[in-house]
């Protein structure tokens, strides 16, 4: 049976892993190899790395540090933030990422889905969503959900799966940060309306969030960043708790 | 020394990578000769199937591969080429296998993205994999059920996640991100009899 998978997301600056890392047996938990490293021996499913820093060398800097990413681990990850054209897919997907992520970009310019799509497959393309509720409607913002746009967040889901996207990773604004749950009822209605997977992201702050996105939320797999960080929550703590609840989730028996 | 095929396919980095930490060398070539006398050869594959097909008539692999007599690895879409036809692109493959490829049904959730068990694996390639274990997987198109089966798994119905037909293996399932039960599944495979 497919499971649901459990993605930890690593925050990238020039290189090095942000926001405090408070992480047990690991002497450098600013290096990012060493992180993921320590994530994939805990069973993360899956690995995002999102790149924030703004140097001209930005590109220079992840495409060496995906290069050390992909020779130390043995599960997938997607590498995003900022990724503008065709030229900074390729070279990222030849360093070893196994999918990357486009967010303001593909507003920007939808047709760079379908053109990425074309040349490097659907299944390596995961187009990222930040949206919050505005009036009660869910709107897609771009800038880490500075920059509001007039987009329905239903309605561009759905374009970017007909344009080729292979998964979306949707997080709301309204929940990142508040440790307070998903949004299970957006998310929900994303998984009625398109058919790739969906990742939930944004509001994880405790077991019974990951079970009610999973279960209310029918989301495929759900990120978090600091209540992994932090060791809040450990993953395979979390992976026992939801496979007590009958949620299908990797635990390896080799 | 083992043959990467080199025919353009995304992500053979990993692939290089998972054989290194195994401490095995690998050439990517494109090289009739090499891969002719490599002792093992690993055909990958990602993206489309006609235009993986493209490639390999015009570098004359598709000749090449189906002749080739020490055991060949096909992962994912290089598993799926394998086969006599695919619906993606109605795309005629290799031929190795007498089985069409088809497209996962709209019951399902497409492209299938994660970790899937898998059951009743047989033979050499999964000495010491358990029933059940979890091999992770991209894929819109699939296998049916054949003779040729070695593994199965269950989207959308029950398919074939591997195949053998005599020196040829294919397994749907990327075993270079699949953590430690698909690096046991690498060694497996380059430890077999040439």
């Amino acid at each position: 049976m497919l499971t649901k998978r459990i993605i930890p997301c690593l925050d990238i600056k020039d290189g090095r892993t942000v926001k405090g890392v408070n992480f047990v047996n690991l002497r450098d938990a600013g290096d990012p190899v060493a992180l993921a490293t320590q994530y994939a021996l805990e069973q993360a499913d899956e690995l995002v790395f999102l790149d924030i820093s703004a140097t001209e060398q930005k590109r220079k800097t992840l495409a060496e540090l995906v290069l050390g990413v992909a020779a130390a681990i043995d599960i997938p990850f997607t590498v995003g933030g900022g990724i503008s054209g065709v030229e900074d897919v390729a070279v990222l997907l030849k360093n070893g990422a196994d999918k990357v992520s486009i967010n303001s970009a593909a507003v920007k310019n939808p047709s760079l889905i379908n053109e990425l799509a074309d040349q490097f497959g659907s299944q390596c393309i995961v187009v990222a969503i930040d949206a919050k509720q505005i009036e009660g409607e869910w709107k897609v913002h771009l800038v880490g959900g500075k920059v509001p746009t007039e987009l329905d967040l239903f309605d561009w889901a759905k374009e970017v799966e007909q344009r080729g996207a292979g998964e979306i990773l949707f997080t709301s604004m309204d929940h990142d940060g508040t440790k307070q749950g998903f949004a299970n009822a957006a998310l929900a209605r994303l998984s009625e309306e398109v058919n790739i997977p969906i990742i939930a992201s944004g509001g994880a702050g405790n077991v019974p969030h990951f079970i009610d996105t999973f279960t209310q939320g029918k989301a495929d797999a759900a990120l978090a960043a600091s209540v992994f960080h932090f060791g809040e929550i450990s993953i395979p703590e979390l992976k026992h708790q939801l496979n007590q609840q009958q949620i299908a989730v990797r635990i390896d028996k080799i | 020394m083992v043959a990467i095929i080199d025919y353009g396919a995304g992500n053979v980095k990993s692939l290089q990578f998972a054989l290194d930490r195994l401490g095995v060398h690998s050439v990517l070539t494109a090289d009739p000769n090499r891969i002719k006398t490599a002792d093992k050869v690993i055909f990958p594959g990602q993206g489309a199937a006609g235009a993986a097909m493209e490639k390999l008539k015009l570098t004359g692999l598709d000749a090449l591969i189906p002749n080739l007599t020490q055991p060949v690895l096909g992962i994912c879409l290089g598993m799926q080429l394998f086969c006599a036809h695919t619906e993606e692109g109605d795309v005629q493959g290799l031929g190795i296998v007498k089985e069409s490829v088809k497209r996962f049904s709209s019951k399902v959730k497409v492209p299938q993205m994660g970790w899937n068990s898998i059951h009743q694996p047989t033979g050499s390639l999964f000495k010491g994999i358990p029933e059940g274990a979890y091999m992770y997987l991209v894929h819109s198109y699939y296998v049916p059920l054949t003779s040729a089966t070695v593994a199965k798994a269950n989207y959308d119905g029950s398919y074939s996640v591997a195949l053998q037909k005599d020196n040829f293996y294919g397994v749907q399932f990327h075993p270079e991100k699949s953590s430690k039960q698909g690096q046991l599944l690498l060694h497996n495979f380059l430890t077999l009899a040439s």
